[in-house]
């Protein structure tokens, strides 16, 4: 390099250092794109911090005309639908990543990934709309009535059903999740070593055995990473729940009411926002979802991290 | 796997039987979650096509919007306006993408690039909508209105982590030698990263990008308060532009069935743009890759 250099005189040099200053750049750019928005957020939401301080995660009165806000019915919403999202996808997600890398026979192994990633690809606002004309008649003519029927004791069941609903919002927001959860997890599944199997089988282990004490054990944090990052998306997911959730700014036990969201009272309402307290209380949402999310982002990362990366770890455990 | 002598199963302690029933179990239950998982994605899939071509047609992609309530017209500007906020999102986005995945891979094996690496990650996770927001305290509030630039830059804000990652795994894939034998030749390290490096790894880092582009072309959130809508045609970088996806979630909101059949057409094109786009591109780097060897 240094002969490179010379030969080329000081102009190598030069060029060197503007390049490596402009890539220097870019580089901070996304540094620079994180510091942005928590500061916009923090700066824009000052009136309504101000105004309403802790309670404003507390109160439950969402009232643009007298100026008075809450913002419990919507982290109970953003809550209660991603948990349920959680409920339905956990169990599908690890199901068919424990599928493809264990059960099925190899040629299946690629086209069945590739399907469930499309999941992935497939636009929010087109999920929504499917939920809308698809989802909601199947919902109000087959299984809201089944449910109530069967399951209405439990009160969550209970109460007018007109298909747009918690429920709804908590179906396709696990659609929408599954692919993210089971990618991860089976790319966790894929990294727990060869003789761990071997090791289980000859012990006499059935297959299922084989899976639960030598593969699923050893891959406990990894997927936990992965179902924390679908957590995180299921969190911040904005059109197809706005579309089906009803937008009503309560707290309803029953799973069959109308609900709202943190993202969804912003995509609704942030255009229409008039009056500066309003407009600093709906981005004093948004920081709270921001933060969240960063939180919920940064653990899974690092429970992934541990597992794909840090080899190690693993024999303590 | 593990062979149990045929034998042994007229002898089967109870214990045996019930294990061997509980693995039954687990793989019929792990086959029935792929099942469940399987027929919402292909329930999905043809319920788009099928109402994606009973209701397209040449007025859907020639014609602007009705007035509400109207029947006929189409969603041409909203195409037109999507590929044109797009292409302006790119032009922000790449550059930058690309020079931060250069830093990470060249200058970047260190504390610092750990820092943006991670940023990166985060950024990855933050909900469109927050994005939304921030693009329109920093655009929109500065210009007074709502503009397709607004729009594009929250946009670009959402491609950069995708690329920055994917161009640092793509640069880092070639060998090292390679820019050995550049040094060794006398090239600097700028023309050795562009020329060599950069030019090796293309097709990859095109691949990147393409993800990244194909994740924002269906975002309709961070476009809501940024590039508004249009019920006209714009390609005007400071006002208001129609978008393809904001588009879908107006008429699939609407009480009218001519716009419900505009929004399935709507759906139908939006998903066939992200694959030709995705595919063309690949295609092309195929061919350009082995003509260059």
């Amino acid at each position: 390099m240094q002969a490179g250099l010379a030969l080329h005189g000081g102009s190598g040099e030069i060029g060197d250092r503007i390049f490596k200053f402009a890539m220097l750049l870019c580089g901070v750019a996304v540094l620079a794109i994180l510091v942005l928005i928590v500061y916009e957020l923090i700066l824009r939401s000052g009136a309504s911090w101000h105004a309403f301080g802790f309670k404003f995660f507390a109160g439950h009165d969402w009232d643009p005309v007298s100026e008075q806000f809450g913002a419990l019915p919507f982290i109970y919403g953003t809550l209660v639908s991603s948990l349920l999202a959680l409920l339905i996808a956990v169990p599908l997600s690890i199901g068919v990543a424990v599928f493809t890398t264990e059960m099925c026979p190899p040629v299946l192994r690629a086209p069945l990934s590739f399907f469930v990633e499309l999941l992935a690809a497939i636009p929010s606002v087109v999920y929504g709309l499917w939920a809308i004309f698809v989802l909601i008649p199947i919902l109000t003519n087959y299984a809201g009535p089944f449910l109530a029927r069967t399951l209405g004791w439990t009160g969550l069941f209970t109460g007018p059903f007109y298909g747009v609903s918690m429920l709804a919002a908590g179906i396709i927001l696990a659609i929408m999740i599954v692919p993210i959860i089971s990618s991860i997890t089976r790319e966790v599944l894929m990294v727990v070593p060869q003789h761990q199997r071997e090791a289980a089988l000859a012990l006499g282990a059935t297959r299922w055995e084989m899976i639960r004490v030598g593969v699923l054990r050893n891959a406990r944090a990894g997927i936990m990473g992965g179902i924390i990052l679908g957590l995180g998306r299921a969190l911040g997911e904005t059109m197809a729940v706005t579309m089906v959730i009803g937008n009503n700014p309560q707290i309803v036990k029953s799973l069959f009411a109308p609900g709202y969201t943190m993202a969804s009272v912003l995509a609704n309402e942030f255009s229409e926002a008039t009056g500066a307290v309003y407009r600093s209380a709906l981005i004093e949402i948004g920081l709270a979802l921001f933060l969240v999310t960063i939180v919920v982002n940064a653990l899974a990362r690092l429970l992934v991290w541990t597992v794909t990366r840090g080899q190690p770890s693993r024999a303590n455990g | 796997m593990a062979e149990t002598p045929n034998s042994a199963l007229h002898t089967v302690p109870p214990i045996a039987l019930r294990r061997r029933i509980t693995d039954r179990v687990m793989t019929g239950a792990a086959v029935l979650t792929v099942i469940l998982v399987l027929v919402p994605l292909f329930a999905i899939f043809a319920y788009l096509i099928y109402r994606g071509i009973g209701s397209i047609n040449w007025a859907f992609l020639t014609r602007t919007p009705k007035p509400v309530g109207e029947t006929g017209g189409g969603m041409a500007n909203a195409i037109v306006g999507s590929a044109f906020i797009l292409a302006l999102a790119s032009i922000i986005g790449v550059p930058i993408g690309v020079g931060a995945g250069i830093y990470l891979a060249e200058f970047g094996r260190n504390r610092f690039g750990d820092a943006i690496r991670f940023t990166a990650d985060v950024l990855n996770g933050v909900p469109s909508i927050v994005i939304g927001i921030v693009a329109y305290s920093i655009v929109v509030l500065a210009q007074g209105h709502f503009s397709a630039l607004a729009g594009a830059v929250a946009l670009a804000i959402m491609m950069i982590p995708t690329i920055s990652r994917t161009t640092e795994e793509m640069l880092l894939l070639v060998p090292q030698a390679l820019r050995e034998a550049a040094y060794g030749l006398g090239i600097p390290r700028w023309r050795t990263t562009l020329s060599i490096t950069l030019r090796t790894a293309t097709s990859g880092v095109i691949t990147g990008i393409m993800l990244a582009f194909a994740r924002v072309a269906g975002e309709t959130a961070p476009l809501l308060f940024t590039t508004l809508g249009n019920q006209f045609w714009n390609l005007r970088v400071n006002e208001p532009t129609a978008a393809l996806p904001l588009q879908i979630y107006t008429y699939a909101l609407s009480p009218y069935d001519d716009w419900h059949r505009q929004a399935w057409a709507g759906a139908f094109v939006l998903i066939l743009l992200i694959v030709t786009a995705v595919a063309a591109v690949r295609f092309a780097v195929r061919r350009g890759t082995f003509g260059a060897a």
